[in-house]
């Protein structure tokens, strides 16, 4: 591990101006940094602790919530009002590595985790993402759980966060602090795809801190849900997982929001098959022709076509199971 | 750099880069603490933190300085062994050992998660106030510890017969 200095802040202002300093790289729980750290993979030379700013979760008028980014996971799915409100979003972050991990991880360093693949971590592999230009040896090798939408020649990489998907499926925004001012951006457009930059995992200047996320009220508190499919039952990336959540008109969709994770290099959104089922009624077979048509451009490597089979079925068994729970578990 | 380390106040030189793992193994010779993969997929590094279970592999041991950290070490009284120990030793909890204390390090986090409402992933509904602790529920809750011997079935065993009565680490800090 490349030698650093550490700093705990306090203040904001005081992380925003030490985040300037060449080399600085923000510390939450430590959970993917340190372990790139000691695969050389990140080098910092200074690590501004940030686990002591953002750390609670409001709420406003309308019953949205703003969620600090220094809040732990642990914390956020177990809060009451997000249970209550979000549940989709409690479930998506229980369904993510272990209870040790999620007491330590924090919202941002959640959100920033690095996409990537098992041959990013290795140094005798060719990684565009870890050394820009050298090539991808997932492509051409062992890529089961590589991505199926959205990936380019260079990378396939996948956005490994599940707790972003229910993010992208609740219109969350995120709050960014930094030395040019603050801005506000929509999850969804935070993370981005590989194109022939994969190196860039999302829209985050230099120096720029998340300092929270909002989650706007909406109506699927009783008709939502997070479905992940891996290897093994527990403790596992995904393959393919599901975020749905209905709101219904008698038997029509009023409202619909999907998101896949495990296929993409972002969390992603699933607008098509949304904008085919507003105002439809809800039966399966408008749920499958959805799920075509967003699945419809997918591509498989030599290991993982069978995501794409996957993801259909997926989507329509959450669309299923949603739209017939009666008064619905939440 | 100052650590409060089962119940003791405990002083180190170290290096920024030590993980709290090496830190209470190498630096304080408490090498109950077991390292297997070190990057955060096995759980053998179990360690509690104000009462928390955390990887103390993925942890720098600067970040835990000052905050109330329990390893294996401090949960015996007086000689006597945890209760959660003696289930293991009953139910066969363990083959080489390995594992093990993390698995009672984390049973014991799982434990405190349980009495302040953490909801899991296998659990029905989310938002309800109570959950019920079934078989389902522990294994979903322990799949942060990985038994390379596969001893789950007399780990389940044991944490059952034990939950509910698990000391608080809290109570157990004091010097
Ligand atoms: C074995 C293992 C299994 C896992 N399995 C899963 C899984 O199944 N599903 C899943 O979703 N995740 C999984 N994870 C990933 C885990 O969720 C992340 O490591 C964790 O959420 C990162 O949070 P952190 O606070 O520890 O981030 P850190 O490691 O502290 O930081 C990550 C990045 O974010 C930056 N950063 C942190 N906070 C801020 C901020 N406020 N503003 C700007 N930059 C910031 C850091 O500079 C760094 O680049 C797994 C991890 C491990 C080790
Ligand atoms: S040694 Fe820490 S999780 Fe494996
Ligand atoms: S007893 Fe050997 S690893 Fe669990």
């Amino acid at each position: 591990m490349t030698p650093f200095l550490y700093e705990k802040v306090s203040e904001r202002g005081d992380a925003l101006s030490l985040g300037t300093h060449p080399g600085a790289a923000y510390l939450g729980g430590g959970t993917n940094l340190v372990d790139l750290m000691r695969e050389a993979i990140a080098r910092p030379t200074l690590l501004v602790d940030v686990t002591g700013l953002s750390c609670k979760i409001e709420e406003d008028e309308k019953g949205g919530l703003r969620i600090g980014a220094g809040v732990k996971n642990t914390a956020v799915a177990t809060d009451r009002r997000v249970r209550a409100r979000f549940p989709l979003l409690a479930q998506a972050i229980l369904a993510g590595a272990s209870a040790q991990i999620r007491n330590m991880a924090t919202v941002g360093g959640n959100v920033l985790q690095r996409t990537r693949c098992a041959y990013f971590y290795d140094d005798e592999a060719h990684c565009n993402k870890r050394s820009p230009g050298s090539g991808c040896d997932a492509i051409g090798g062992f890529n089961r759980n590589h991505a199926i939408l959205g990936a380019s020649p260079a990378c396939a990489a996948t956005h490994p966060s599940d707790m972003c998907v229910a993010l992208a499926a609740l219109d969350a925004t995120v709050s960014i602090d930094g030395p040019r001012g603050s801005r506000d951006l929509p999850l969804t457009d935070f993370h981005r795809l590989p194109g022939d930059a994969p190196e860039i995992d999302t829209e985050l200047r230099s120096g720029e801190l998340i300092t929270s996320i909002v989650l706007p009220s909406n109506g699927f508190s009783k008709r939502s849900s997070y479905r992940k499919v891996r290897d093994r039952s527990s403790y596992a990336f995904a393959l393919v997982s599901v975020a749905a959540a209905l709101e219904l008109d008698g038997g029509r969709i009023k409202n619909v929001r999907l998101a896949l994770g495990g296929v993409a290099h972002k969390p992603w959104r699933a607008h098509v098959a949304e904008a085919a089922l507003a105002g439809r009624p809800a039966t399966e077979a408008f749920f499958a022709e959805a799920a075509e048509a967003e699945l419809r451009d997918a591509k498989g490597l030599r290991d993982n076509t069978f995501k794409i089979k996957l993801a259909k079925r997926v989507i329509v068994d959450s669309l299923v199971k949603l739209s017939n729970a009666k008064d619905a578990p939440r | 750099m100052q650590f409060v380390i089962n119940g003791r106040s405990l002083d180190a030189d170290v290096d920024l880069r030590t993980s709290l793992l090496d830190l209470l193994r190498d630096h304080f010779g408490l090498s109950g603490t077991k390292k297997g993969c070190n990057q955060g997929a096995c759980g053998a590094c179990t360690v509690l933190v104000d009462g928390n279970r955390i990887n103390s592999c993925l942890a720098l041991a600067v970040q835990y300085q000052g905050r109330k950290i329990t390893t294996v070490e401090g949960l015996t009284s007086n000689g006597a062994l945890h209760p959660l120990q003696e289930a293991f030793v009953a139910h066969d909890g363990f083959q080489c050992g390995y594992c093990t204390p993390g698995q009672i390090c984390s049973a014991i986090g799982m434990a405190n998660e349980l009495r302040t409402g953490v909801p899991s992933y296998v659990t029905a509904d989310v938002a309800a106030e109570a959950i019920t602790v079934d078989f389902d529920e522990i294994r979903e809750r322990m799949s942060g510890n990985i038994c390379r011997c596969g001893a789950y079935n007399g780990i389940i065993e044991a944490i059952s017969e034990t939950l509910g009565t698990i000391p608080l680490p809290e109570a157990k800090d004091a010097p």
